[in-house]
């Protein structure tokens, strides 16, 4: 028994101011209190066991948490870094499909070029002759005569400029087209940006395939004025339009090769505070079941090596992400596709 | 390539042409401008007379309404009716005599070449065009 309670249990037994019964009722409350005390202290013992228990346990979990912590941590740098090396990769393709939308461009650049500069050389050497046929008619006391002469050589030289310019402005484009984009949005004349666009494609897709020829149509709404775009991006989206297009219609003339008439047609049109760029093609369509896929990175329904899959969903994502416009299409298997770019003026 | 091809077929017309008409067709537009100044002399000696046509559409409504022209000088490569198909449409279906057909390419492959021929073409000529040439070939035909 505790020893206070002993103690106390030997002073009531020695007192005489209780009587026989209260000493009895009393040692029976002290023995009691000795069994609460008894099972208090046993319970404390084996709570205090299994408190140990606990923090060993709890130190191991800890320990195994802290391994995991670890663990997740490693696996989080790993995938940041999968993260930016696939961000990388993503530039790197995009990159890659504007380089190839350049390369279906080579031939019809260098047409246009082309085309220009015989000017420029055509001009300059008849700005010479007309020079030489002044200086005669001035020899001669011609006076009138020389100056219908200067008046057809600064003709000339208008020409030599214009078509200078020309070619000018097709190799700047041709070079802002494969730099990354600037992202800044600029007043652009998206007519004049999709008619380069449109004349570049044409003669990029006659000198692949130099027997087949299309109709080009367009329809430029003139009151659409400038608009603010970031306009290297957009021209993306229209050229991929238009290389499509003539390769819908090619694919069709290669199926009906006679009494089909290929033709690709570009039209703008001002609607309230949008505008909008159509391009339209007479050929394959698009069947049904390859619809919902047509903006999916990496469909394409060209054969291995010939599209990245990455046109479509690249415009895509430079209308809606990009300009916060619309980017629809409509068509019917065999018989047309018309896409619109529907952008907030 | 000759010079002069099909000369024969040139002499039949020789004894009638005093003035030689020519229609040029081609979709860039200034080439009006460098024809009118290139052939300055011959337009103001009257030797020779042009008109111009902007794509094959227009060159056969050309032909249809006035047959005049002896001698037509067409690019291939123009959006709608190509060269070609103009070359044919002339060579199947039109005009007694025939008119003189000079194709003119940027792309001057063989392809072009053999389809011209094939279509009845009288010469074939590669951009840019060397005037002087066309110059000495016109005027052998006159």
């Amino acid at each position: 028994m505790n020893q206070n309670l002993q103690n106390i249990s030997q002073l009531i037994e020695q007192s005489e101011a209780l009587s026989a019964e209260q000493k009895k009722s009393i040692a029976d409350w002290i023995k009691e209190v000795d069994k609460s005390i008894t099972i208090t202290e046993f319970k404390l013992d084996r709570t205090e066991k299994v408190k140990k228990t606990t923090s060993i346990l709890l130190e191991e979990t800890i320990q195994e948490l802290e391994l995991k912590r670890k663990a997740v941590e490693e696996s989080n740098t790993a995938l940041q870094r999968s993260l930016e090396d696939l961000k990388a990769a993503q530039a790197q393709l995009i990159q890659a499909e504007k380089m190839a939308s350049l390369g279906e461009l080579t031939a019809g650049i260098a047409h246009e070029i082309q085309n220009p500069l015989n000017f420029v050389n055509n001009f300059s050497e008849v700005s010479n002759e007309l020079i030489d046929e002044m200086k005669e008619q001035l020899e001669k006391g011609n006076t009138e005569d020389a100056k219908a002469i200067a008046n057809e050589v600064k003709m000339s030289l208008e020409k030599i400029n214009h078509h200078g310019k020309r070619a000018d402005g097709i190799v700047k484009s041709m070079l802002q087209h494969s730099r990354t984009s600037s992202n800044k949005k600029e007043p652009t004349d998206i007519n004049a940006l999709a008619d380069e666009y449109l004349r570049l494609a044409y003669h990029g897709m006659r000198a692949k395939d130099k027997v087949f020829n299309a109709a080009i149509k367009s329809d430029y709404d003139e009151s659409i004025g400038l608009v603010k775009i970031i306009s290297q991006d957009i021209g993306r989206v229209i050229l991929n339009l238009i290389t499509n297009a003539f390769y819908a219609v090619m694919e069709k003339k290669k199926i009906h090769p006679e009494g089909y008439e290929p033709t690709v047609t570009v039209s703008t049109k001002k609607l309230g505070n949008k505008i909008e760029v159509r391009v339209r093609d007479n050929g394959t369509g698009i069947p049904q079941k390859a619809l919902d896929k047509i903006f999916q990175p990496f469909f394409t329904t060209k054969p291995t090596g010939q599209g990245t899959g990455l046109g479509l969903s690249l415009s895509y994502d430079i209308v809606t992400k990009g300009h916060g416009g619309e980017l629809k299409v409509e068509t019917r298997d065999g018989e047309y596709t018309e896409f619109s770019i529907i952008l907030s003026v | 390539m000759e010079n002069i091809p099909n000369s024969a077929l040139f002499y039949q017309y020789k004894s009638y042409i005093h003035r030689m008409k020519i229609l040029v067709v081609d979709d860039e537009k200034d080439v009006q401008v460098l024809f009118e100044q290139r052939f300055r002399k011959e337009i103001r000696n009257k030797e020779m007379e042009f008109a111009f046509a902007y794509s094959g559409e227009d060159a056969l409504k050309y032909l249809n309404q006035l047959h005049e022209a002896v001698l037509i000088l067409s690019d291939i490569n123009m959006p709608g009716m190509s060269g070609l198909e103009l070359l044919r449409h002339i060579k199947e279906k039109h005009h007694e005599p025939p008119p003189v057909v000079m194709m003119i390419t940027a792309y001057g492959d063989a392809d072009n070449y053999n389809t011209a021929m094939k279509l009845g073409a009288d010469d074939f000529l590669t951009k840019p065009l060397e005037f002087s040439l066309l110059k000495e070939k016109l005027k052998a035909i006159q």
